[in-house]
């Protein structure tokens, strides 16, 4: 695992080059410093050292000294001598000092890796036309790029089961693991949930679960992705796609204030699978399983396609204009989202001005599991915050919103992407209000609204969500949005033009930032959506620091309470 | 720039202009192709025997075992240039005594024969033999959809052809008889 060290660095020779490096990383990191590849199948950066694939095999010295007086022992030319290690040593095992000598290539380790990639094919069956993983497999790249390139093993392979389910999300072929254990320190060290082990010895060897459990947390899948063979499968996508037809696109997932950073692979437009992507303010390698589920959201049957104006098709334009009728004039409460983007909360509070609209707002709560699973369940509370949205910690339904509607406070209702019936608002307290629903799916509150306007997923949109630690993280669209429908951003910025025919506001993004972050004390100061699209940008959020946000302490997450008690 | 150069025709000669030695050399042509044998086929009624490198129409084949070859790697679907195949893969029920051993088949397979350009590709990448180009050149539709070839239409035109491997069969023994766990 990286140690932390306070930027020290020490300097070692690597391939006959000196060069520095952080101290106290291994010589797998060290070497990838500098471009120079060490294969290696059992060691992660984010989990545990051990040091049984072999695969990283390389060969070690270090300056030699004379054991009794301790002096260096120097060659005829009056340089140091090295010692190097007789037998090769296990890069990933092996941390940095100064003056190591290190070859990542020789003969001998050359000679080694042909070795060890032998070994590990010796039961593999060798199915890669069906297997999943082919595309992605470390095996399949180390044994082209290390290995012999025939074999000569002539015995019967082992045969071993080939779809053991190791819980609800995951499938076992037994015959392609390789023995590197990951995915059980995966379960030890960063699920706590202690379920896989191996059974048998030599090339019996299995993976297999406790007697009497099964792997079901809620992170079983990223055990999929750190396999760095085919042996772990997700059996949602197994057998649905081959890897090299999917496109990768960076986005944000939408689950909890967490806010995974992940990467959403198509195929025309279509969403297959979801997986993590790597960033250690963040979320590590990991995600939530639940989380990767969210794109079936995309395709579902109760996604809202076409605009509806008193529960006729019509189309989008007159759409926007009869929302617009039907709150004109009247006391109109606006209902913004936690689920939605800090573009789209901007341009909703600019709304709520110019028709002098009354706010509300609910949260989502659920437990907390410690991880990333954070007890707040929408990705941008902070974002409705910082926007200015509101200033108050939204409650967890919409009471309020109930009670002015019974005293008549207010007339009209325009709901972005919330259930109002769900929420604590009354069927009756709706009667004769016309209700605009602007949202992805259908539910109660769509199906009485008078008009409905289509708007699209956090896969189909850009904009920009706030995390729990503040970070402010950017992403675009990732797959094309069904025909005929507009971000919301577009939407609230034609409705903004029909309530105030002044109003400059357009949905360019860069605009939206650059008003964001003008006010002298804003918290944006200096940052762009380019910025946040790029890499996480860390907000300074201490002006909420009293209010009760509800997550607790968690991966790569203080709350800030106790940060500030412990100062 | 080569400059464009104008040559002066050559007036014909005398012989030339009877036209009598062309028309000497094109009789002989044709009287000698009298006592020649006929190479003209009667087709459609007489067809061509074809060559067994032939690339026709590609197909899917069984294994003498009657399963079906293909595992539905897509990898046909990835190097067909005018992206004329499309593969919808599934997977085979694990009690399925028939196919003991087999993960993976086709759910779907379709291969449009408008699009194909006959190039052979998927026969050559296919890494489990179960796609041919045999001797079917001709084809034709009275609609779009005709021209599509489904899985039932490929296995039917493709047909059984001999296997060296016999790769399920292979594991069987070796789950049978030796290292199975
Ligand atoms: S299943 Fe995969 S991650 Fe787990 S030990 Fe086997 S090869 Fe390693
Ligand atoms: S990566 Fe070093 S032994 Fe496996």
């Amino acid at each position: 695992m990286i140690s932390t060290n306070k930027g020290e660095t020490v300097s070692i020779v690597l391939d006959g080059e000196e060069v520095e490096v952080p101290a106290g990383i291994n010589l797998v990191d060290a070497a990838a410093l500098f471009k120079k590849e060490i294969p290696h199948y059992c060691y992660h950066p984010q989990l545990s050292v051990a040091g049984n694939c072999r695969m990283c095999l390389i060969e070690m010295g270090t300056p030699m000294r004379d054991r009794g007086t301790g002096e260096p022992v120097l060659n005829d030319d009056g340089t140091q001598k090295i010692g190097w290690v007789p037998k090769p040593v296990i890069g990933c095992a092996t941390t940095v000092s100064p003056g190591m000598h290190v070859k990542t290539i020789s003969e001998k380790v050359t000679d080694c890796r042909e070795g060890i990639m032998e070994f590990l094919l010796v039961n593999h069956p060798l199915d890669c036309p069906i297997c999943d993983q082919a595309g992605e497999c470390r095996l399949q790249e180390f044994a082209t790029d290390y290995g012999r390139g025939y074999s000569r093993y002539v015995e019967r392979k082992n045969v071993k089961p080939k779809r053991t389910r190791l819980g609800p999300r995951v499938t076992l072929d037994d015959e392609r693991c390789i023995l590197c254990s990951r995915c059980i320190r995966f379960s030890q060290e960063v699920a706590k949930d202690d379920v896989l082990g191996f059974v048998d010895r030599g090339s019996y060897s299995t993976l297999s679960c406790f007697p009497g459990r099964e792997l079901e947390n809620n992170y079983s899948l990223n055990t999929v992705d750190i396999c760095p063979v085919g042996a772990l499968t997700s059996t949602d996508f197994r057998f649905k796609m081959r890897v090299w037809f999917l496109k990768e696109l960076p986005s944000i997932c939408a689950e909890s204030s967490a806010g995974c950073n992940i990467m959403v692979s198509s195929r025309e437009g279509e969403i297959h699978r979801i997986t993590p992507r790597r960033n250690d303010d963040v979320n590590d390698s990991w995600m939530t399983d639940s989380g990767r589920l969210l794109y079936k959201q995309v395709r579902s049957d109760n996604r809202l396609l076409t605009p509806q104006v008193k529960q006729t098709e019509s189309a989008l334009d007159v759409a926007i204009s009869s929302a617009f009728e039907s709150f004109n004039g009247k006391k109109l409460a606006i209902v913004g989202s936690c689920h939605s983007t800090l573009e789209e909360l901007y341009l909703l509070n600019h709304l709520s001005k110019a028709t002098k609209a009354k706010k509300y707002l609910r949260g989502h709560f659920g437990e907390d599991d410690g991880i990333l699973l954070s007890a707040d369940r929408s990705p941008n509370l902070r974002g409705t915050l910082l926007s200015g949205f509101t200033n108050e910690y939204p409650k967890k339904d919409l009471s309020k919103l109930n009670d002015d509607l019974k005293k008549g406070v207010v007339d009209a209702v325009l709901v972005v992407n919330e259930d109002l019936l769900d929420s604590g608002v009354e069927g009756e307290s709706l009667l004769g209000v016309p209700v605009t629903y602007l949202g992805t799916h259908q539910n109660t509150t769509s199906n009485l609204a008078e008009i409905v306007i289509p708007t699209l997923t956090s896969f189909e949109k850009k904009g920009t969500f706030i995390n729990r630690s503040f970070i402010a993280q950017g992403f675009a669209s990732t797959v094309p949005s069904p025909g005929g429908l507009l971000p919301l951003t577009q939407i609230l910025c034609r409705l903004l033009s029909l309530s105030d025919e002044e109003s400059k506001i357009t949905a360019d993004f860069s605009l939206i930032w650059k008003n964001l972050s003008s006010p002298p004390k804003s918290p944006f100061k200096g940052m762009t959506f380019t910025d946040a699209q790029r890499g996480s940008l860390q907000i300074d959020g201490s002006k909420w620091n009293n209010l009760s946000f509800v997550e607790k302490k968690a991966l790569h997450f203080e709350p800030q309470s106790s940060v500030l008690s412990s100062k | 720039m080569p400059k464009t150069v104008v040559l002066a025709r050559k007036p014909l000669s005398f012989s030339e202009r009877t036209y009598l030695p062309q028309i000497a050399t094109g009789l002989k042509t044709t009287l000698s192709n009298m006592f020649k044998p006929n190479v003209t086929l009667q087709y459609p009624e007489e067809k061509p025997s074809i060559p067994q490198n032939y690339r026709g129409v590609p197909t899917l084949v069984k294994d003498p075992n009657g399963r079906e070859k293909c595992v539905s790697c897509q990898l046909c679907e990835f190097v067909c240039p005018p992206k004329a195949i499309r593969i919808t893969p599934g997977s085979v029920p694990e009690d399925d005594d028939s196919r003991e051993h087999v993960e993976k088949a086709p759910e779907e397979f379709e291969i449009n024969m408008l699009r194909c350009i006959y190039c052979g590709y998927c026969q050559e990448v296919c890494p489990e033999e179960a796609i041919f180009l045999q001797d079917e050149y001709s084809t034709s539709g009275y609609s779009r959809e005709e021209m599509i070839n489904n899985k039932e239409k490929l296995y039917e035109l493709g047909g059984t052809v001999p296997d060296p491997h016999y790769k399920w069969d292979k594991k069987k023994n070796a789950e049978d008889e030796g290292n199975s766990h």
